[in-house]
């Protein structure tokens, strides 16, 4: 029997039984998408999670206020409500090895007015050093200079969620650097803004407005207290080192012997990251998890699809070795055709799996990635579930007796 | 030319072994028209298997053409059916949801037949079966019963076959069209020259052969000639 009647009596058999070749491609279409899809849309969850890790800044060590507390059995007034760290501590780290960059900060809560329009946001004292500790990025205009800090100048760089909760929903950053804000009832000069971040909730790093850290002092919070220094190392090896020479350094200069009373925390970000990563390696055994369980649940459907088709046609193979069909002619055909619906259906499944992650993508909620190794799996095992169920049933069809097959019910 | 000499077939062994044919031995000469006869459970469905090739005998010898297939591999005995003999089945077995045509060129797909030569000789096969060219086309679940089993004698002819075996080939059809399967036949022995062996439990339906064997608890009980015998 010659491959091209081969191909033509599959092409006929699936032809002439529509609707089951349908389904049977169905099944490997929704058996391979299914797992596509859910791989996109969790690595793209896993994906964002880091990222928005990452974009807090890298080698960062943050200095916090601790409690303080007074002799004998003082009242604690809560961790970062202290008033410990000062511009001069922050200068001392400066001095430290592998300091890349320091930069101070005062940070509250003020009611923010323009034209009219107002807004209660996080007014953030920074110094020059902080876009490149931070990962911030300017759109429009410039950041606050080293020169306007010293002269405690009234300029303001705002987030762009400060952009349009002062301006409007149509304001685009260009509108707004030149414009003057009163924040606390001071008036300031926007002279910069900056590139979105994303980030929501408690944390949305869009809805910021920076201005020098010594303005912040005079104008803002009225004390020469910082609220947090931010410390890049020179980079990831360092960070521990760094950690404890921060703490020394502090310590000393706060006269505290016992590092248990220290009136400030030192937090290190690759303590975050390591515990947010142990996060995204969990979310990752979800996936695996799910992506795992659509396999079987499409690949069992497959089996079904395949098994009741051969299972159905047996008179029909009892048939054609009546006529004269060797028991390979049998195999050769049931293979072929099932070749052809595992590849016409997983086609199929790729390209509604990666229209499922697009329309994932385009509704916003996730950033999707189609992951190569996804397709191939998917594709894989269900390639291999349709060709041994489709295939194994009819060898052994082919094998019976053909009064056997004929007589089949 | 089919020569069966001294037929066993037995099912099953030991005690629950049974015996559905019992040293059965007769002579087929080319161009013949036999009807084998009997009730059912005589043997005459494990006589056909055996005649068609489907299955093969215990013990005791089967010549089809000179050449002794009672010891065939499945293989071998695949390729006997495919160039000496024709089936003609109860329950007719075309393939659903196919053209006429492509069901009769069936058996010549297996026998490695070109394209051209396997539409002619099907049309041939479907003419001398007496299905009018109107239905070609048609697909199997389009056409009557009558016609069907029509298109099951010209798939049976289309390899030219030694040997045509009809096992009950009026049972699903009414009196009339069932007259018309049977005159068929006897067109196609009468002016082919073709071989016909026909099963089936009818008298009525045996008298259109020429020569009747009736078979009874795996043994021949008679072999006559028929009124239509030249």
């Amino acid at each position: 029997m010659k491959i091209i009647d081969v191909l033509q009596e599959t092409y006929t058999a699936l032809s002439a039984n529509k609707v089951r070749s349908g389904l049977t491609v169905l099944g490997i279409v929704i058996g391979i998408s299914s797992v596509i899809a859910m791989v996109s849309i969790g690595a793209g969850a896993s994906n964002s999670i880091s990222s928005n890790i990452q974009a807090l800044g890298s080698n960062l060590i943050m200095v916090t206020p601790g409690a303080q507390r007074g002799q004998g059995f003082g009242v604690s007034l809560g961790r970062g409500g202290a008033k410990t760290l000062t511009l001069s501590d922050a200068d001392a780290i400066r001095t430290l090895q592998n300091v890349n960059a320091v930069a101070e900060e005062v940070s509250g809560r003020y009611q923010v007015t323009a034209k009219g329009t107002n807004t209660n946001t996080t007014v953030d004292g920074v110094t020059s050093s902080y876009p490149e500790i931070r990962n911030v990025t300017i759109d429009q205009g410039s950041f606050i200079s080293d020169s306007q800090n010293e002269s405690s100048s009234k300029v303001a760089v705002i987030g762009p969620t400060v952009v349009t909760d002062l301006f409007g929903d149509t304001a685009l950053p260009a509108d707004a650097v030149g414009q003057i804000i009163r924040i606390k009832g001071m008036e300031f000069k926007v002279i910069g803004v900056t590139v979105s971040k994303g980030g929501s909730g408690f944390n949305n790093q869009d809805d910021m407005i920076y201005v020098p850290t010594k303005s912040a002092q005079r104008f803002l919070s009225g004390n020469q207290y910082l609220t947090s220094i931010d410390i890049e190392a020179t980079n990831s090896n360092v960070m521990t080192q760094l950690q404890t020479d921060i703490t020394d350094i502090l310590l000393a200069r706060h006269k505290i012997s016992d590092s248990t009373q220290a009136d400030f925390s030192v937090l290190n970000q690759n303590d975050i990251i390591s515990s947010a990563s142990s996060i995204t390696n969990t979310l990752t055994y979800l996936l695996a998890a799910v992506a795992g369980i659509s396999l079987i649940v499409g690949g069992i459907g497959i089996m079904n699809m395949m098994l009741t088709t051969v299972t159905e046609r047996t008179r029909e193979i009892g048939l054609r070795k009546a006529i004269g069909a060797k028991k390979s002619d049998i195999s050769k055909q049931f293979l072929i055709e099932a070749i052809i619906l595992t590849l016409v259906g997983g086609a199929g499944g790729i390209i509604l799996g990666w229209l499922i992650a697009f329309l994932v993508n385009w509704s916003g909620l996730i950033t999707t990635s189609v992951s190569w190794g996804s397709v191939i799996l998917a594709f894989g095992v269900s390639a291999f579930i349709g060709v041994i169920f489709g295939y194994y049933p009819a060898r052994r069809a082919a094998g019976l007796n053909p009064i056997d097959a004929l007589r089949y019910e | 030319m089919i020569e069966i000499k001294n037929i066993n077939k037995t099912y099953g062994s030991g005690e629950t072994a049974f015996s559905a044919l019992k040293g059965v031995s007769f002579t087929i000469r080319d161009g013949e028209f036999v009807a084998i006869m009997g009730p059912s459970g005589s043997g005459k469905s494990t006589l056909m298997h055996i005649l068609g090739c489907l299955d093969t005998p215990t013990s005791g010898t089967y010549f089809l053409d000179g050449k002794d297939v009672s010891k065939f591999s499945d293989e071998e005995l695949a390729d006997i059916r495919k160039d000496k003999i024709g089936f003609v089945f109860q329950s007719f077995n075309l393939l659903p949801r196919t053209t006429v045509l492509r069901n009769v060129m069936l058996p010549l797909v297996y026998a490695g037949v070109e394209g051209d030569e396997r539409e002619r000789r099907a049309k041939e096969a479907l003419t001398s079966a007496g299905l009018s060219e109107t239905h070609y086309n048609h697909h199997s679940n389009e056409i009557s019963g009558g016609q069907i089993q029509r298109v099951a004698i010209a798939r049976a002819l289309v390899n030219e076959p030694t040997l045509i075996l009809a096992d009950e080939p009026t049972g699903n059809l009414d009196t009339k069209t069932g007259e018309i399967v049977l005159e068929t036949f006897e067109k196609l022995n009468k002016e082919k020259g073709r071989t016909i062996i026909l099963i089936t439990h009818e008298l009525g339906v045996a008298e259109h052969a020429r020569r009747v064997i009736t078979i009874k608890d795996g043994v021949i009980v008679s072999d006559r000639s028929t009124s239509k015998t030249k």
